[in-house]
């Protein structure tokens, strides 16, 4: 009977190392959040080009990540990039009407994410508005393209 | 020439049938109510199958993500992308190394020892002997093990994962300096839960589940003499290394394949 309740000893911290491993593997390597998700408030903006950006990128404001991307789609109206982004819930009602945003690499070949300046105005943006004044990302080809022309004159 | 189709239907019949007999093989040891002894079996099993081969596992786990760390740094320096290292280690390790590893490991630490081990049961004829007293081997012998190995590769995996993180950690963070905040954030903001760690666990549930089957069924089905032991014990570690790596593509491209 002894050697065997240490059998199941064994066996119980086997099993608990391999929850607790997963759990490291949840919190700390992909970053999932304990609890409750934290409130969010959606902000969407449309691009003319959005290079590289996906889902899941960095939503930034002074480079200090402030949010999300959750969604981009194809705007058949315009025929431009709708993103949707979900901001922390803090922010709500805290930027102004004439916010910026612009898709920015971060290093030379690294990923492309959102980046929100904020304007002047007095109005504020809150859940489910829409940013106007967007910059496109910067796409290589492009500005290869204007440089060779510009040196062609 | 005609005994050469001959034997070439020969071998086909035979390899049919075999897959045929594994299959049943696994129905008919795995569907069974559970009991209170069967419990105790299987607990048994769990601390021959999954206890012992922790310390494989961890050594293994913690030099593959040093290994990996040293290897990624002195690549990712030239493009001045150190910081991704953490992401680079991580996803590697969770959607790849991790499950391929430590089912390999596990082929050859615990399969090997269950076919030699159901092998030794049939050529001394202990097998025959319990279906004498109303015995059903597939249960009291084939069913715990089959079970311990489906569930101790992924507590396994996970283990090996967690260690090779750690150990990209000490390489990368402590000794090559790249910055801590930056390999933990990098690591959160690209690896995602369902689609790599989730599915780095199905991955291991399969392995297990094939792993296991094979040295079984290679130990059940074995001819009973020394030199059958050791063919099966053979044979068990490079089928089920050759089932991993196969199943392995079969199940990326599932998994990743429409990723683009």
């Amino acid at each position: 009977m002894k050697r065997n309740s240490w059998l199941e000893l064994g066996v119980g911290i086997f099993m608990l190392a391999g929850i607790l491993g997963l759990v490291f593997l949840g919190l700390r390597v992909s970053g999932l959040g304990v609890g409750v998700p934290n409130d969010t408030f959606t902000l969407t903006a449309n691009f003319a080009n959005i290079g590289g950006l996906r889902p899941q990128a960095k939503v930034t404001m002074s480079g200090v990540r402030v949010g999300k991307v959750t969604d981009i789609q194809l705007d058949p109206k315009w025929f431009d990039a709708k993103v949707t982004m979900e901001l922390d819930s803090e922010y709500d009602g805290k930027l102004s009407d004439d916010t910026t945003a612009a898709i920015l690499t971060s290093g030379l070949l690294g990923e492309q994410y959102v980046g929100l300046t904020v304007g002047g105005a007095p109005d504020m943006l809150h859940d489910g508005d829409v940013i106007h004044d967007t910059q496109q990302a910067l796409v290589l080809e492009e500005l290869i393209q204007q440089f060779v022309s510009n040196l062609a004159k | 020439m005609m005994r050469h189709i001959a034997a070439l239907g020969r071998a086909t019949l035979d390899t049919l049938s075999a897959i045929g007999r594994a299959g049943l093989f696994l129905v008919q040891s795995v569907v069974c109510l559970p009991s209170r002894e069967g419990f105790h079996l299987w607990l048994r099993q769990m601390h021959f199958v999954g206890v012992m081969s922790v310390a494989i596992v961890l050594v293994s786990g913690l030099f593959i993500g040093m290994v990996l760390a040293l290897q990624g740094f002195t690549i990712l320096v030239g493009f001045g992308a150190d910081e991704a290292l953490g992401q680079m280690v991580a996803l590697s390790l969770v959607r790849e190394l991790a499950p391929v590893v430590a089912a390999l490991l596990f082929a050859g630490r615990a399969g090997s020892a269950l076919t030699a081990e159901i092998g030794l049961m049939k050529a001394t004829e202990q097998l025959t002997s319990m279906e004498m007293i109303g015995v059903d081997p597939l249960r009291r012998i084939v069913a715990p093990r089959l079970w311990a190995g489906f569930v101790s590769l992924p507590v396994l995996t996970v283990i090996f994962g967690v260690v090779g993180i750690w150990g990209g950690y000490l390489v990368g963070v402590d000794w090559l300096g790249v910055y801590e905040g930056s390999y933990w954030s990098n690591m959160q903001d690209s690896v995602d839960f369902v689609d790599d760690v989730l599915n780095g666990m199905v991955k291991s549930l399969v392995f297990g589940l094939v792993v296991t089957w094979i040295a079984v069924f290679q130990g059940y089905d074995l001819i009973p003499t020394s030199e059958g032991i050791s063919r099966a014990t053979t044979r068990t570690v490079v089928y089920a290394s050759l089932a991993v790596l196969g199943l392995d593509f079969v199940l990326t491209a599932l998994m990743f394949g429409d990723l683009g």
